[in-house]
């Protein structure tokens, strides 16, 4: 049974700032301050998307990845989506698009500043691994259209039954071989070195382990993480620029070293206004957070000593606790089987059989869905997947609704509301399951 | 006596219900909310300590008197003199307001007008009040608003004070008059001057409201909710979310409920509960506002009705025309083509309410469909044209079943509220030790 909380004692306590965090800003603030030097440095970059992405074998190619998705979720946590909202639809894209797509062209006609700052250099390659996303496709065909470079795009079959087959498998590879490969060489100027792709990915199975350890310490009470808006900075390095690499690495190790210190000390996880003293309720998150009003958004679940410990959010770029590994000794294949394993390429069984499973495993009082006015990608079916995870736990789902990074979208009143009439409901469920 | 109070502090009226020590409903208090929120939950509670006054006189009567039907025959002339001495009093107040905001170079034309007409006003004031007259609204700022305009329009014609004066004074002044407690909600002085004006009053009934306005009603415990929860001066385990008291109001006046719809001012819910009235899954509108009850709000002001006008009117349909959007902005613009294009107005209004319900729907289907029992709470419950098309909707979409509507639909919200409240009371320790407030400050107009 939970121990009963006094609801007048504050959920959060003071602010404190770990080194992973500082050390993870000095790594992204490097990355971006080297993309910033290509043109003078001769460094050449791929523009590429978070789900499926080829981090290890652009770098093996000596290839910068560039994320515009990454670029826009920053854009609108520096409070700059709005006007570069405002540039695309200027330009005539419908306010019901994909914000992601209007941030980051927006971004690019006001200059391509970075979130460092720093002006972004232009693409020497599109690289589109398709996985779930159809805007996917058109957001880099108006690209092309603006930068005259080539795009490589390797299609990945869609996980309809929720299984990876070997013909799958071997579709992916050939693309990889026949499509990809030249397309890196030629923009590189670099033969492809399977060695030292083999080294990297290495590397990414170790950071791996680590990053899934982390998540899985949510399993503890009370949990020393946050595993959707502490999550994602945690999946910052390894979903954008770094698997793969030595930093990934030493991020990761430093991160788990440190939950693992929390979770032994029964500490709350930590947020940017402080640490959650006092866990009220466990939930299990579906769907991307709100970007504009991050740090207002999860401060309405740190108030009210909500924890979210497990996301699925954190799993567009990969899903690691199933067990899978980059595995060096298959490159190509295991490459081939991340991409059609990550969140945003698994059906709609294979996500309610996943929520499910975290909402058991982990212990939640519950599911909540947030669900994204301008992705329909992510929304589609959201509500199916709320009843189907309702039906098979028994835990009460809840269900909010805001965007990525159009602040328009976002109604702070609306959605506390909404949230603490879920929190009630659990709250009075639970009390009653007392009596 | 103790008892315990909810306040659903909506955006368009507050209600309050006051329960007594055995969960029995005692009384129910309602008044426009207002940008003091404050003073609105003073007002709607003391209305509801008057109205459980009233039910304490009345089973004081039924306790002493055998002719008890006679006694609640009188009790209901009390109540019609009660409201007219409250009203008076507000007028007073209304009086020295507007001679308050004249006092600085107006002309004495104007001083003149003004008195007249609330000299007017207080003459009208029986006639308003008595058995069997209809009133447009209940709340003051209604009822003295609309008098006055029309006396203001007689005036101006020949008076050289212009109509646009009369009405900015009033304006000004009615923001002021509903923004102070004021003293309409004193139960022993306007009982005891109703009391007098009734002939032949019987002694049962004069010693009942005797006792009663000794009665002291201490507040054991309030709860609030509703739209401006979060502005009552409540502890936080003292608020509750609309939706888990909408749901278990609704269950309170309909145990078989299993889904409920509620269409307040700013936003609709759909709410499902269990056997035990405990909401297990719910959806709200998002930001947008479209087809609340602000919207037929918007729809009176553009018709020049009052809102409780509407449904009635869009009864008399024959021909329903089909509108398609529900933007609260748009209302206006789209009444106003459907107008010059013409169409009937109670054929517009017909399908004004339909498109109402129909993103209503859309809610119910999200938080998982209708159940039998199915019941609609909230002002929008009252309006006969919305209830005729969440019925027939309702029938095409989900089949026959039981479609439960409370007169009191309303106060759904405050009574839930006021069960949780309750539910504190009893949760804290033995009723009679709780920390109890007496409603002798709110009887003045001050919540406790």
């Amino acid at each position: 049974m939970p121990t009963p909380i006094d609801p007048k004692a504050p959920a959060v306590s003071a602010v404190c700032k770990e080194d992973s965090q500082l050390r993870q800003k000095r790594m992204i603030a490097e990355h971006y301050h080297r993309l910033a030097g290509c043109p003078g440095s001769g460094e050449k970059n791929a523009y590429t998307f978070v789900p499926g992405n080829l981090t290890e074998l652009l770098r093996s190619f000596d290839l910068l990845p560039v994320l515009p998705e990454i670029n826009a979720l920053q854009s609108a946590m520096r409070g700059k989506s709005r006007e570069y909202i405002a540039v695309a639809e200027k330009l005539g894209h419908s306010e019901d698009v994909c914000t992601y797509v209007k941030c980051d062209l927006g971004m690019m006609k006001s200059g391509n500043v970075g979130p460092t700052g720093e002006r972004l250099p232009d693409p020497d390659l599109l690289l589109l691994s398709y996985t779930g996303c159809f805007t996917f496709m058109k957001w880099f065909e108006i690209l092309k259209e603006e930068y005259s470079c080539p795009v490589a795009m390797l299609h990945v079959p869609y996980q309809a039954d929720g299984v990876v087959t070997e013909e799958m498998r071997r579709y992916v590879v050939a693309q990889l071989k026949e499509k990809i490969i030249p397309a890196l060489e030629s923009v590189s100027g670099r033969r492809y070195d399977e060695d030292r792709l083999r080294e990297m990915l290495a590397l990414s199975a170790r950071a791996e382990d680590d990053l899934v350890a982390v998540l899985e310490s949510a399993k503890h009470r009370p949990s020393p993480i946050d595993a959707y808006f502490g999550g994602v900075y945690y999946i910052g390095p390894i979903f954008t620029a770094f698997r793969g690499t030595p930093e990934a690495v030493d991020y990761y190790r430093t991160l788990r070293e440190e939950v693992e210190e929390r979770k032994r000390l029964n500490l709350g996880p930590v947020t940017p206004d402080g640490a959650v003293d006092r866990e009220r309720f466990r939930l299990v998150v579906e769907g991307p957070p709100n970007w504009t009003s991050f740090r207002e958004f999860w401060k309405m679940f740190a108030d009210e000593g909500a924890v979210v410990v497990a996301s699925t959010y954190t799993k567009v770029g990969g899903v690691y606790d199933t067990g899978f590994r980059h595995d060096p000794s298959r490159p190509l294949e295991t490459l081939a089987d991340y991409c059609m394993g990550c969140y945003t390429n698994l059906s709609l069984p294979s996500r309610v059989d996943m929520l499910s499973r975290y909402v058991k495993d982990y212990d939640a009082d519950g599911l909540l869905v947030n669900s994204i006015k301008s992705c329909n990608s992510f929304s589609a079916g959201q509500l199916m997947i709320l009843r189907e995870v309702e039906k098979r736990t028994g835990r009460p789902g809840g269900f909010i609704e805001s965007d990525l990074v159009d602040p328009r979208y976002f109604s702070a009143a609306n959605i506390k509301n909404r949230l603490e009439s879920y929190f009630q409901m659990i709250e009075q469920k639970r009390m009653h399951a007392v009596h | 006596m103790k008892c315990c109070v909810g306040i659903d502090l909506g955006s368009t009226t507050t209600k309050a219900v006051i329960l007594a020590e055995s969960g029995a409903i005692l009384g129910r208090g309602i008044t426009n909310s207002r940008s003091n929120y404050k003073i609105a939950c003073d007002v709607a509670l003391s209305e509801g300590l008057i109205g459980a006054r009233f039910a304490l006189v009345a089973s004081a009567l039924e306790g002493s008197d055998p002719a008890a039907g006679s006694g609640r025959a009188l009790l209901a002339e009390l109540e019609h003199g009660l409201r007219e001495q409250q009203y008076r009093s507000q007028l007073r107040v209304l009086s020295e307001v507007m001679h308050r905001f004249m006092a600085e170079g107006d002309s004495d034309a104007l001083r003149e007008v003004v008195g007249e007409i609330l000299a007017a006003m207080e003459r009208g004031a029986a006639e308003l009040f008595r058995s069997g007259a209809s009133r447009k609204s209940d709340f003051f700022r209604d009822l003295a608003g609309s008098i006055y305009l029309r006396l203001a329009e007689e005036a101006a014609k020949t008076s050289p004070v212009g109509f646009d004066r009369l009405v900015g004074l009033f304006d000004k002044a009615i923001l002021d008059v509903e923004n102070r407690p004021t003293d309409a909600g004193n139960f022993g002085r306007h009982a005891r001057a109703a009391l007098s004006r009734l002939p032949e009053a019987p002694a049962a009934l004069t010693r009942a409201v005797e006792e009663v306005a000794e009665v002291t009603l201490d507040l054991a415990c309030t709860v609030g909710t509703g739209y401006g929860r979060a502005t009552l001066p409540f502890p936080k385990e003292q608020i509750r979310s609309e939706i888990l008291c909408h749901g278990l109001g609704a269950h309170a006046m309909f145990p078989g409920t299993r889904t409920v719809l509620d269409i307040g001012g700013q936003d609709t819910k759909a709410i499902q509960v269990d056997a035990e009235g405990i909401v297990i899954s719910f959806q709200m509108n998002d930001r947008c506002a479209a087809g609340c009850g602000r919207y037929l709000g918007y729809i009176a002001d553009e018709m020049n009705l009052g809102v409780q006008e509407l449904g009635p009117m869009a009864c008399r349909s024959s021909r329903p025309v089909r509108i398609n959007s529900t933007c609260t902005v748009f209302a206006g613009a789209e009444l106003r083509e459907r107008l010059s294009l013409g169409e009937k107005r109670e054929d517009i209004l017909a399908g004004l309410h339909r498109a109402i319900i129909l993103r209503a729907l859309s809610l119910l289907a999200r938080s998982g469909g209708v159940s039998d029992e199915f019941t609609f709470t909230g002002g929008v419950a009252k309006n006969p044209a919305a209830v005729r098309a969440l019925r027939g909707l309702i029938i095409d979409n989900y089949g026959e079943m039981t479609l439960n509507i409370s007169p009191d639909s309303i106060y759904t919200g405050a009574l839930g509220a006021a069960l949780f409240a309750r539910r504190e009371w009893l949760r804290r320790g033995s009723p009679g030790s709780g920390e109890a407030t007496s409603d002798r400050g709110a009887e003045g107009g001050r919540a406790a």
